[in-house]
């Protein structure tokens, strides 16, 4: 019996902690009752992207998105759509219904409708699972190409036309990357993939993993096939739980088939995969680290060169990709380096996976063409502020990045353009601030993380690192002068250009580039000792102004009991007691609690 | 695996798991299937519709259940959308399901025993 109608649960971490868990159990229960579940299909998916409203329920063949889906709406789907045909319109997502409530085609989301899928081509429509699925869509038929119709260097000339650039941050020319692996002799020759995701905030590389591990399998062997080495490694966070296990489950399946093991395809070429786990240190993101770290030893990193392309793992010639890097190259040996090399602009080929958060109304994983600009990610595909709040900027690159100000929304989205205006590409961050933030604030949550995750080999960035924050907590206490600015910058220079590896060299980005486009914001902190966001504790006093409509509600939410006030009386808060917690703004319904 | 053929096997045999996800732009049975229609015998002719057309391996052509029209007294009503076009065929049953199959998704001719015309007008 052919299923006639596939229902796909997005069981991506985000939505597994939104309690997509539960929802497959609920499907089988109701739809046994029914005596319908022979059926239907029930897959359990990667991340869909939108990650706001998950989780998801999207049933096939009408293409139906159910978002903010809860174990009790199962038996309404089961019986009303599955059973019934009736399209269950309160928990279609909005935006994925017309006016006359028709369904929308995918593409036609808006959420979707800009956005260009090739390293998540698989993503959410795929059971991660069940490597039959993979090769009904084309899995693995790049890697036949490469195998039985090209030779190694053919691979690489592909991958130079395709202008793929490294998708963990730093945008080196992949195919350049291979050739100088290529161009090494030796008897044994390795290659890694980079699943250390560290941003805070990014979750693309585990979307990917859990959603498609087929994809970076495949990439992997490809990329061994092109620099002649026949062992590789995919060095993944213990963090991550749910990705290990889709990947050892993707290269059991592989192994079983014979698409990874000895003589592949009858083209006499071998190769083998291990799994290696890290501890989640941000440092072992680093190349030199990360292979300290697959050797046993402490990640650390040391000086380059030599580059891993001549010294790398034990020693021998070794290439390290990212993951989303990874994830692209079966598609553009699949469908050719013109076709990929079409999208995007001149210096920037193809797409980029971006994790949108912050305060952005949808939040979740988005992949754009390259030179798509801010202004389209942030309000066409992310749908804007929430609550009406003004833009304040846009922060890029994680710890690494910088923050781009409103006035170059209209910026394009490449490695270059990034870049110039102080911030950078990264792993692919995209985190959205509004009005309420404090850029002193932010800055230091940033360097709070750097100075926890310096491995402490070279002195400017275990020290400066310290430092910076150190001034920083100055400034936000209202203590600091704008001598100490000065110094701040001057000392953020000095630990970007001096620090051994990437980590240092970019952890003072975040205070160069909001210095550079927010300076006036650390002014008032010293100078008026204001804290315009509303963040820095000492610089602030809570008001509850004539706007109260004595609700109580703050009164009983206060840990500290600061706040006095009958009901419909208009409330006052002691600020000799508050503490700034700022839980009575949150819970007010009226606004009428400012801090100034 | 030792050759692309082996892969591409696979890939033929997997295509029907991973086909109906996505835009599907073919043909569409709809098969009314409110309580009118299911206490009329729609179910066991949805089924059919699902069976045969996997059976003669016709691609792009989805079967979904949708709700009442209205005319409940002649159900089990299945409609057959085609770019524009609609057939309204009504009192359906196993048999007709296998004719319609036959004579109008492969055939491409209407089967004019079942069409809505014949009960109302």
């Amino acid at each position: 019996m052919i299923e006639r109608s596939h229902v796909l649960i997005c069981s991506g971490s985000n939505c597994v902690a939104r309690g997509a868990k539960s929802l497959r159990a609920e499907f089988e229960e109701h739809l046994s009752n029914l005596g319908i579940r022979h059926e239907i299909k029930l897959v359990n998916t990667g991340c869909v992207g939108l990650c706001e409203q998950g989780p998801f329920v999207i049933v096939y063949p009408e293409g139906v998105f159910y978002a903010l889906v809860k174990s009790k709406d199962i038996k309404v789907i089961c019986e009303e759509h599955l059973y019934k045909g009736r399209i269950v319109e309160r928990l279609v997502f909005d935006e994925a219904l017309t006016e006359n409530k028709e369904v929308k085609a995918f593409d036609e989301i808006k959420f979707y409708a800009k956005q260009t899928r090739i390293a998540n081509r698989n993503c959410g429509l795929i059971n991660p699972d069940d490597i039959e699925e993979y090769i009904a869509r084309n899995g693995y038929r790049g890697l036949g190409k490469a195998l039985l119709e090209m030779t190694r260097m053919e691979v690489i000339e592909e991958m130079m036309a395709s202008g793929l650039r490294g998708r963990g941050g730093g945008g080196f020319p992949t195919g350049l990357k291979w050739k100088f692996a290529y161009n090494n002799e030796s008897d044994q020759k390795y290659v890694i993939c980079n699943a250390d995701e560290g941003d805070p905030g990014a979750f693309m590389d585990r979307a990917l993993l859990e959603g498609d591990p087929h994809s970076i399998i495949e990439g992997l062997m490809i990329a061994g096939y092109a620099i002649g080495a026949d062992k590789g490694y995919v060095y993944v966070r213990i963090e991550y739980p749910t990705a290990i296990e889709k990947l050892k489950t993707a290269i059991n399946q592989a192994k079983n088939l014979g698409l990874i093991g000895n003589d592949i395809f009858g083209s006499g070429f071998n190769f083998d995969i291990e799994i290696r786990l890290g501890a989640g240190a941000f440092v072992c993101g680093e190349e030199t680290a990360l292979i300290a770290s697959i050797e046993g030893g402490r990640g650390m990193s040391r000086n380059k060169p030599p580059f891993p392309a001549e010294k790398g793992l034990w020693d021998k010639p070794t290439i390290i990709n990212n993951v989303e890097t990874l994830a692209n190259v079966p598609e553009i040996l699949f469908q050719g380096a013109e076709w990929f090399a079409k999208i995007g602009t001149e210096k920037s080929k193809g797409t980029k996976v971006f994790s949108l958060g912050g305060n952005i109304k949808n939040a979740g994983l988005v992949e754009v063409p390259m030179g798509t600009t801010l202004r389209e990610v942030i309000y066409d595909i992310g749908g804007g502020i929430p609550n009406n709040k003004e833009l304040k900027a846009v922060q890029t690159g994680g710890p690494s990045g910088g923050a781009i100000p409103p006035h170059l929304l209209d910026l394009k989205i490449e490695y270059e353009t990034l870049h110039e205006v102080g911030s950078m590409m990264g792993s692919g961050g995209m985190v959205v601030i509004d009005e309420d933030n404090c850029m002193v604030d932010i800055c230091r949550f940033y360097l709070e993380f750097t100075v926890d995750e310096s491995c402490g080999k070279c002195t400017p960035c275990r020290e400066g690192t310290k430092k910076m924050l150190e001034m920083l907590n100055i400034i936000s206490s209202g203590h600091g002068t704008l001598e100490d600015i000065d110094k701040l910058e001057h000392l953020a220079k000095m630990v970007k250009n001096s620090s051994l590896c990437g980590l240092g060299q970019a952890a003072p980005n975040p205070i160069l580039s909001m210095l550079e486009h927010f300076r006036d914001e650390f002014e008032t902190h010293v100078v008026d000792k204001k804290c315009p966001g509303g963040k820095c504790k000492a610089l602030i006093e809570i008001f509850i102004t004539d706007d109260c409509i004595g609700c109580t509600k703050c009164v009983a939410n206060c840990p500290v009991n600061c706040i006095t006030g009958t009901a419909k009386q208009l409330h006052t808060i002691d600020t000799s007691v508050c503490i700034k917690c700022g839980i009575c703004k949150n819970v007010c319904p009226v606004d009428a609690i400012i801090s100034i | 695996m030792k050759s692309l053929d082996d892969l591409k096997k696979i890939r033929d045999a997997a295509q029907s798991k991973v086909q109906m996800r996505g835009k599907n732009e073919g043909i569409r049975v709809l098969v009314g299937m409110a309580t009118c229609g299911i206490s009329a015998g729609a179910r066991p002719v949805m089924n059919k519709f699902v069976e045969k057309i996997a059976e003669y391996n016709l691609d792009k052509i989805t079967v979904t259940p949708v709700g009442c029209i209205g005319e409940c007294a002649i159900e089990p009503i299945v409609e057959i959308l085609q770019g524009e076009n609609r057939t309204t065929y009504c009192r359906v049953d196993v048999e007709a399901t296998e004719r319609i199959i036959k004579e109008h998704l492969i055939g491409g001719k209407v089967v004019s025993d079942y069409v809505i015309g014949k009960y109302r007008l």
